[in-house]
């Protein structure tokens, strides 16, 4: 339904930095893509550019089967929910849900029908006329995004839709989101630097770098299966090694690690996933020093320094009556089946 | 109160875009002010000008003409616009050239010579254009000290009568007069002590005059409404001058309006310390409405504009046949013998005679 | 999937840069065009006028002019008095600007109003009032045997009188816009008050702050009457002299230069306050101005609260009562024998009634009015837009900025003559046409509506449009949507400026007056330089009604300004 293709976008004209180099990217029907990315991968670009409010250097987008080159921002159709909600504030809660409505020459009576009916939706029942200085940021969240459904948009984007929100109500209204659009059936394209956001709302995850697309599939495939070192370390998993795959095992300086048969072979970032690394006594295996140990609610993280200081540090996951104290030492076995070979 | 704003907002910007756009466009009043259509004629004048309703809509009934005003200032201000505007004026007759100002009226050949009829009815001394007739005389009126009647009564001393009684001790301390760089009254007074003294006599005489505590403010409504014990103003202020450089018909004017009407009116005229203003007018070279020009110069020194001169404008008419209205015989006084300078010479030495007064007074 | 060849994206971008560049150069067709017609052409043909013979230009004379030590003293003084009452305005008025924003206090809209009356007031009727202030028998002299007319201190006060306004509405307009939580958060980060207020509120009022100083400045520099009034026939200003060479000696050559170093005074001026406030102007947080007033708690705010209101008293209350108290009173007891005078056509001053300059007055202070909003509001909305581009065209905009002020800056007989000698061939031969006069008070008008509405415009978050514009609303919707409602109130005050300005402007009035049109300040000024107790009662009175129709005028706008539907 929405398509890019090639585009970029350089900032302070063809010499300047580069935005977006060359993006291809597919949103189908009623499908949620998150794009995934830090801050200035470009993301927040991407959305612009699909709304209209950034012009392309390259590259064409297409919604449906229309070319948007051309197309003025206020005539695409697309919902856009800006990071910090940019609600109207000489207007009130229904005045600002109404607003795409009027824009588009609904009639009241229905316009009021549809505020009604989209403060509901987002929880907040006849808050229509309260003023918009009086929301709590939660509320305003949800203002702003009965706002943007309003009008019914072919596309909605989500720019760090819950950034603002503190953890427990982020968690909650990620569910409610998830739960909403799947009722809606809206196709959504939403951009977050948080990755348990975007694994819990997306169909598909997109994860940016430098202003290129580094991996897309779902949360499963690029949890499970990174696609290179940048993506392993932005998703939060920082047991990454370089080594080179012969066979069905690898040398690294953690010493030779058992990777899954059918690994690609030669000279590879390889990424052993925390539950991967097994604590054994200090006598078999590779050699550690208990750094750290920090406490993760149902498991204990346990970071580990190898006896070669050069060596990059790792990280373990232990059942809480099993892990080391801080400056025990440790040995360290690799379990082949979460090892990962990165691209 | 929503519904009538947003319409009042429509009707605003409509009427600025539409204002802005004739503007732009030129606007057609303007063309048709400068009088293309012979029914107008424009005469162009100075702020003070006025007349009575009646006796211009008489004029323009008779002549057919429709009298467009437009005022430009004061006299010296549409002067120079006359003399910027030369070939291409505003209007067709300029009323207000003073002989302060004929000089370089004339010399820039400003006026079609036109003699007006009726000029015979109008004593020889003031047409100081004599038989060029670029200008007609209109009318007179004199810059003299006025001096507050009751101040002078209760201290039990003479007002002063002449320019050498304004340096005697009895009277230090006691004038008001105008800045002579900006204001006509005061410039007025300056020439007079140069008509009275000389070229050379005047500075020594403004010497002593400064050294009896004259106070100079910058123009006549300060001097009169503030600093004059005699005026209306000058009384609510508590104004302690009661000498003023002012004009010879001021005193029947503090008359004016007064109810129950007074003996005689609270201000006099120092009779010895006037200068003669005469006031002309001038058919403009290019009008385009020569006839009506002519014609309006005609009814300017015609018998019914000259009576009612007077109490319109508050200075005297110059035709023989013109008659003073009551208050001005009743509450005025004869000024005999006023000072003059021959306006070419004012010309050649107003502003030296300016600058020199400014050293000498101001600082 | 091919991919779009390089050269048709690039042309697609490069036509959006255009049309945005086109949009904006649009914007100011209007403005540039106002400019250059009623403004830049007659200055520089009256200029040219004066100085070229021939084809030669005889700069010479500026070099004279400038070694004249006459014209040294004036120029000197003018400028000294100049950032001295723009000083001393800001220093009294910054005060007001706070309390009229924040505190709630009944009476505040009248009161308002009320502090812009002396701004329509012509010089002669304010010299009268202040004579009565500060002069022989005044309050001063009553109280403490101080007398300050005739000293500069007279002449400073009298323009504090005047541009108080200028200072409480477009600072306090701004000001009563800004979140409070900002400043109460750095308090909560340790900040005390004051350093709150210098940290946060002040960079955010700053180019306010500037553009106000900068019309004090201007209004001052140009100041003529109050200083020869108050100051007497020694303290002369620039423009005194530039209107004694032009008007009265015709010395258009002595003219000319003067204008040129009045130009380059300004000109720096206008550069100082471009530096200044170049990169202050940000994006403000901006509330609903109704919710950040409240009532004043506490000593600290109840005194300054009670501080304002005593300035406000004995520098405006007291001179306009004087005035008031002597139309009331004619030579027998107390009563309205002068306002019944000018109903009637007797007196002579006039072919009509004087009553009728009332209505004379309103129509030529609409049309000024609707003409400087048109104008400025076009010219605001294009320099808002030329923050985001760069380039040359952003540049050309930005300097057209500081052009737009130079009217306040440059002498009025100066305009006046110029118009002479260059509106007078059809089509535009305007010389004697009424229009002039609305359009000659534009000119000044256009600043006020520029200053007021730019630094709320800019302060507009571009994000929110863009809000707007994602919801469906074209460029002219977005403005009228999002900017309006948030400048809705700068924009009052900005029309509020201009008629204010145009209502009590004398200079373009005095230049094309019609007998049988003439304005509140023309009939006034004609009143006053007649003899005679009826006519300076008459003009007392009419100088009531002067400010009683600007009060009114402005009570009512300040009714539309507390409408709050949010919508226009």
């Amino acid at each position: 339904m929405l398509r890019l293709d090639g585009v970029s976008v350089r900032f302070g004209g063809p010499a300047g930095q580069t935005a977006l180099d060359a993006v291809d990217l597919d949103v189908a029907e009623h499908e949620t893509v998150c794009v995934l990315g830090p801050s200035g991968s470009g993301k927040s670009t991407l959305l612009r550019v699909v709304a209209g409010l950034q012009a392309t250097d390259r590259g064409r987008v297409l919604l449906g089967d229309r070319d948007l080159a051309g197309v003025p921002a206020h005539r695409r159709g697309v919902g856009l929910m800006f990071q910090d909600h940019q609600l109207f504030p000489q207007r009130d809660v229904g005045a600002n849900v109404a607003f795409g409505l009027r824009m588009h020459h609904v009639p009241r009576a229905e316009q009021d029908a549809r505020v009604r009916e989209l403060l509901e939706l987002v929880g907040l029942p006849g808050a229509a006329r309260r003023a918009v200085a009086s929301l709590s940021g939660g509320e305003q969240q949800r203002v702003a995004l009965a706002r943007a459904l309003a009008p019914r948009p072919r596309l909605l984007m989500l720019d760090e839709p819950l950034g603002q929100l503190d953890r427990s109500l982020r968690e909650r209204l990620v569910v409610e989101l998830r739960e909403l659009f799947g009722e809606l059936g809206t196709t959504v394209l939403a951009v977050t630097h948080d990755q348990g956001e975007a694994f819990a709302l997306a169909d598909r995850v997109v994860v940016m770098r430098d202003g290129r697309i580094a991996q897309s599939g779902t949360p499963l495939d690029v949890w499970q299966r990174p696609a290179d070192a940048f993506v392993a370390r932005f998703l939060g998993f920082d047991n990454v090694v370089p080594g080179t795959v012969s066979g069905e095992a690898a040398d690294t300086v953690w010493g030779k690690l058992p990777v899954p048969p059918g690994s690609a072979q030669g000279h590879h970032d390889l990424l052993v996933r925390p539950a991967g690394v097994r604590l054994v006594p200090a006598t078999d295996g590779l050699t550690c020093t208990v750094t750290a140990r920090t406490f993760r609610g149902t498991h204990v993280a346990v970071h580990l320094q190898p006896e070669d200081t050069s060596a990059p540090r790792l990280e373990a996951a232990c059942a809480l009556r099993d892990a080391p104290e801080t400056g025990d030492r440790v040995g360290v076995a690799f379990d082949g089946a979460d090892v990962v070979v990165l691209g | 109160m929503k519904i009538s704003f947003r319409r009042a907002g429509t009707v605003v910007l409509c009427g600025a875009l539409g204002v802005s756009t004739l503007a732009a466009c030129g606007g057609s009043d303007g063309s048709s002010a400068s009088g293309e259509d012979s029914k107008t004629v424009t005469l162009v004048t100075h702020s003070s000008f006025n007349v009575s309703p009646d006796v211009l809509k008489d004029f323009e009934k008779q002549s057919g003409y429709k009298v467009d005003i437009l005022k430009g200032g004061d006299a010296g201000e549409v002067v120079n616009k006359a003399v910027l505007s030369k070939g291409n004026p505003q209007g067709d007759v300029l009323f207000g050239v003073d002989n302060t100002l004929l000089s370089r009226a004339v010399d820039n050949g400003l006026f079609t010579p036109y003699k007006a009829k009726g000029l015979d009815r109008i004593p020889e001394d003031v047409r100081l254009d004599g038989d060029k007739h670029r200008v007609t005389p209109v009318d007179t009126g004199d810059i003299c000290v006025n001096y507050d009647r009751a101040y002078f009564a209760d201290k039990k001393i003479e007002p002063p009568k002449t320019l050498d009684d304004l340096i005697k001790p009895e009277y230090k301390n006691l004038l008001v007069t105008e800045n002579a760089a900006t204001s006509s009254p005061g410039l007025g007074f300056l020439l007079a002590t140069a008509a009275e003294y000389g070229d050379q006599g005047w500075p020594d005489y403004w010497k002593k005059l400064k050294a009896n505590g004259v106070k100079v403010v910058d123009g006549w409504e300060q001097a009169y409404n503030e600093e004059f014990s005699g005026s209306a103003g000058g009384k609510k202020a508590g104004a302690d001058r009661p000498l003023v450089v002012s004009y010879a018909s001021s005193p029947p004017v503090e008359v004016l309006g007064v109810k129950p009407e007074p003996k005689e009116a609270p201000t006099g005229v120092a009779t010895g310390t006037c200068f003669r203003q005469i006031e002309f007018a001038g058919l403009l070279d290019g009008a385009k409405n020569e006839k009506g020009g002519k014609a309006l110069i005609d009814f300017l020194i015609s018998k019914r504009f000259q009576n009612d001169l007077p109490l319109q404008m508050f200075v005297n008419p110059v035709a023989d046949d013109a008659e003073l209205p009551e208050l001005f015989t009743k509450f005025g006084e004869q000024v005999d013998k006023p000072l003059t300078v021959d306006p070419k010479k004012i010309a050649e030495n107003r502003e030296d005679w300016v600058k020199s007064w400014q050293s000498l007074v101001l600082k | 999937m091919a991919v779009a060849g390089p050269e048709v994206a690039e042309g697609a971008r490069l036509r959006k840069d255009v049309r945005g560049s086109a949009l904006r150069l649009g914007l100011l067709v209007v403005p540039v065009a106002f400019f250059a017609v009623f403004f830049a052409y007659p200055v520089a043909a009256i200029v040219a006028r004066g100085l070229k013979v021939g084809d030669t230009w005889r700069l010479g004379r500026l070099a004279d002019v400038l070694a004249d030590p006459d014209l040294q003293h004036v120029l000197w003084f003018t400028t000294w008095q100049a950032l001295a009452s723009t000083g001393l305005t800001l220093l009294v008025a910054l005060p007001g600007a706070y309390v009229f924003a924040r505190f709630d206090f009944p009476g505040k809209q009248l009161l308002r109003a009320v502090v812009t009356v002396p701004f329509v007031l012509p010089t002669v009727v304010v010299g009268t009032a202040f004579l009565a202030l500060l002069g022989r028998g005044g309050v001063l002299d009553a109280l403490w045997g101080l007398r300050l007319d005739t000293t500069v201190w007279a002449i400073l006060l009298a323009h504090v009188f005047f541009n108080y306004a200028v200072v409480v509405r477009t600072v306090g307009g701004l000001w009563a816009q800004l979140d409070p939580r900002q400043e109460e958060a750095a308090r909560m980060l340790g900040a005390s008050r004051f350093a709150a207020w210098r940290k946060v509120t002040l960079p955010a009022l700053g180019p306010a702050v500037a553009g106000a100083a900068l019309m004090v400045f201007l209004f001052t520099f140009t100041s003529f009457g109050v200083v020869q009034i108050l100051g007497g026939p020694t303290f002369t200003t620039l423009e005194a002299e530039i209107y004694r060479q032009t008007a009265q000696l015709l010395a258009l050559d002595t003219a000319a230069a003067l204008t040129l170093v009045q130009f380059a005074a300004v000109g720096a001026i206008l550069a100082v306050h471009a530096w200044t406030v170049r990169r202050r102007e940000s994006a403000l947080k901006l509330v609903d101005a109704a919710q950040t007033a409240r009532r004043p708690q506490g000593t600290v705010q109840w005194a300054l609260l009670g501080g304002v209101l005593l300035t406000v008293l004995l520098l405006i209350l007291v001179p306009l009562g004087v005035l008031v108290e002597r139309s009331l009173h004619p030579s027998a007891g107390y009563g309205l024998d002068y306002f019944r005078a000018l109903t009637s056509v007797d007196s002579g001053a006039f072919l009509v009634p004087p009553i009728e300059a009332i209505a004379n007055s309103l129509e030529y202070a609409l049309a000024a009015t609707a003409i400087a909003v048109t104008v400025g509001g076009l010219a605001a909305v294009a320099l808002t837009r030329s923050r985001r581009g760069g380039g040359a065209v952003g540049r050309i905009v930005r300097g057209f900025d500081a052009l737009l002020m130079l009217p306040l800056g440059v002498s009025a007989v100066t305009v006046g003559f110029g118009f002479l000698i260059t509106l007078d061939e059809p089509p535009l031969d305007l010389r004697s046409s009424w229009i002039l006069v609305p359009l000659a008070q534009a000119l000044v008008g256009v600043p006020f509506v520029v200053r007021t509405m730019l630094p709320v415009l800019r302060a507009v978050d571009e994000r929110l449009r863009e809000a707007a514009t994602v919801l469906g609303a074209s460029p002219w919707r977005v403005w009228r949507e999002v900017d309006l409602p948030l400048v809705r109130r700068a924009l009052l005050v900005a029309a509020g400026f201009a008629f204010a300005v145009s209502l009590g402007e004398f200079g373009a009035t005095v230049f094309i007056a019609r007998p049988d049109q003439p304005t509140l300040p023309v009939a006034v000024a004609t009143l006053l330089g007649r003899a005679g107790e009826l006519n300076y009662g008459q003009a007392m009175a009419l100088s009531t009604l002067l400010m009683l129709v600007c009060a009114v005028s402005l009570l009512l706008l300040e009714r539309i300004r507390t409408d709050r539907t949010g919508e226009f």
